[in-house]
């Protein structure tokens, strides 16, 4: 079986998100870079199944400039066998990932898409499920347990009142939600050792992509910070409060 | 062609989609995936997919596709539901989309949040046929008219995903993403018993939902289903009550455009308390008790 895992380089999600001073992007200047948490869960699911059966074989790919790289690198590190970067500095939209990725997934005809449900930065969730579509493949979004057997997916996922169970053939597309594993920690040695695995970076043109964005982001801003209320005593004080200042709590 | 199709997992999310596609300013139709759709939202027809439970994301968009592609733009209510199948739907039609839409600027160009909601953005589609995902809480109150004309959808889905299983949490509360009063817990819940006995006790007294942290999802103390945040359900109830909750980011992402805030946390410093309009310093396990025992009617 061989596994693509797709990831994105992102902010740290505890790191503070400010506007650049020009207020046409955030301001990256204290940011540390994070292999996206939903894509850390894919790739960690990945090996989990490599560790089971030797015979998976996990390629992750990214969608950057060459700063991407360690991610990739650090992917490797957790155990993916080889690692590609699409080069591309413009931003895509969410369905021009999905497009660039349907060209990886023909050159690399992996059995299983495996990657994060969305991207903490702009917080789109659809990259996975165009790509599914586009490749006429089943999906299992938000994925909290999934099982193989006789080439076929068993994915327990997340909905709005609880969870199901869904049951199809591959290959397929499963994009991973919180509570599907929590990642290992890789020390330093590990992303100094994965350094000899391969890392091989192609063109648009060489996957015979495009760059298509269709949705731009036209301006940014800050939204107002919610400012404090006060700090009540007492439950009476706050039983008061909510019923004299916001007419809440009638009895 | 210039014309909007509002699909609406049931009746209760038609309001906020016929609200936003007032703001968007087209002509609409909204077609409900289960039950039946009010008649008087505006919308020139109304119809209903009447399934009883809506198909796995592969067939619900093999049937929708067709039909979907008479329309410039679809939108739907950015649930969980309609995360999982209208991006499938849009690159189905070929078509770029915006998720999580809070306002609508021009007929292409939206307000939504980023980054955990630390950023407010415009994006601007160029396309003459998008797909949208709209968060309910954003939009309500649509101008009531008129007598819809009734609409056959065909629909006919195709796919060979099957569902096996499905686990609903216990019903019995108001939905947390439309409820008046959410009451939510964390960390120190410590399991689903006391949970459910002090948060879900509150929710009762006050006739509310209950809500959670992922840390409180993480650690079994809360369904999947109560968690409130950024990757979880956005929520702007009247008053959110927050227990033993620190406000992270990605929580704060969820609940933030709550009317009323009150934060109950032994941390004087819990970054919760910033955001919160009354802010109590005290053991939960003292206070929601006495909370309780003082509301009861
Ligand atoms: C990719 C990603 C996505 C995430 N998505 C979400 C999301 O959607 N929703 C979400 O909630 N989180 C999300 N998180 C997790 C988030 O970062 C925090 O870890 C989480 O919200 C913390 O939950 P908590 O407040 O319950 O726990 P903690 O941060 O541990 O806070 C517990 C609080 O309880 C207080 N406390 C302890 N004992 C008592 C007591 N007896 N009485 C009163 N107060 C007490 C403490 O002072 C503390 O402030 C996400 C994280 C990542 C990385």
């Amino acid at each position: 079986m061989k596994v693509l895992v797709p990831l994105k380089r992102v902010p740290d999600p505890y790191s503070r998100i400010r506007l650049a001073p020009d207020g046409a992007a955030i301001d990256t200047t204290a940011i540390k870079f994070e292999i996206n948490p939903f894509d850390e869960i894919a790739v960690e699911e990945a090996v989990r199944m490599k560790e089971r059966d030797a015979s998976v074989e996990i390629v992750v790919v990214s969608i950057g400039s060459a700063e991407c790289e360690e991610q990739l690198r650090k992917a490797l590190a957790i155990g993916a066998d080889r690692a590609i970067r699409v080069d591309c500095a413009e931003t895509l939209d969410s369905l021009g990932v999905a497009k660039v990725l349907v060209r990886v997934v023909e050159r690399e005809s992996p059995n299983l898409v495996l990657m994060g449900k969305q991207a903490i930065d702009d917080d789109n969730n659809q990259a996975g499920q165009m790509l599914a579509a586009l490749l006429d493949w089943p999906q299992a979004t938000f994925a909290s347990k999934i099982e193989f057997n006789d080439g076929r997916a068993t994915v327990t996922r997340e909905t709005d009142t609880g969870q199901e169970t869904l049951e199809f053939p591959l290959p397929a597309v499963i994009t991973t939600d919180l509570r599907l594993n929590e990642p290992r920690y890789v020390a330093l040695p590990g992303i100094i050792k994965a350094r000899t695995k391969p890392l091989e970076s192609l063109t648009l043109a060489d996957l015979g992509a495009q760059q298509e964005c269709r949705v731009a982001v036209v301006s940014m801003r800050q939204p107002p910070p919610r400012t404090a209320g006060r700090r009540v005593n007492s439950v009476d004080e706050l039983i008061e409060a909510l019923r004299v200042e916001k007419g809440l709590l009638k009895s | 062609m210039s014309r909007a199709l509002l699909l609406a997992h049931d009746a209760s999310e038609c309001e906020p989609l016929a609200a936003f596609a007032q703001a968007l300013g087209l002509p609409f139709d909204i077609v409900t995936i289960t039950g039946d759709c009010p008649q008087d939202l505006g919308a020139e027809s109304i119809g209903s997919l009447m399934v009883g439970d809506p198909p796995p994301a592969d067939s619900l968009c093999s049937g929708l596709r067709g039909f979907a592609a008479n329309y410039s733009v679809v939108a739907g209510a950015a649930t969980m539901f309609g995360k999982d199948y209208l991006p499938r739907l849009a690159a189905l039609l070929d078509r770029p989309m915006v998720s999580d839409v809070v306002g609508v600027v021009d007929p292409k160009t939206f307000t939504r949040p980023m980054f955990a909601g630390n950023i407010t953005a415009d994006v601007r589609v160029n396309a003459d046929a998008f797909v949208v995902s709209v968060r309910a809480t954003a939009f309500s109150n649509p101008v009531r008219s008129g007598q819809s004309a009734p609409m056959q959808v065909a629909f006919d889905p195709q796919g060979v995903t099957k569902r096996t299983g499905k686990s609903e949490s216990a019903g019995g509360r108001p939905d947390l993403a439309q409820a008046k009063v959410v009451v939510s817990g964390g960390r120190p819940l410590k399991d689903a018993v006391t949970f459910e006995r002090l948060i879900g006790g509150l929710a009762d007294l006050l006739g509310g939902a209950a809500g959670a942290t992922r840390a409180a999802v993480d650690s079994g103390i809360a369904p999947n289903d109560l968690q409130v945040g950024q990757t979880g359900k956005i929520v702007a109830p009247e008053l959110y009550i927050a227990a033993g909750i620190s406000g992270s980011t990605q929580h704060m992402a969820g609940m933030k455009e709550s009317k009323v805030i009150v934060a109950i946390n032994t941390d004087p410093e819990a970054p919760i308390f910033d955001i919160a309009d009354y802010g109590l310093v005290q053991d939960l396990f003292v206070a929601i008790p006495e909370l309780m025992s003082k509301i009861k009617p």
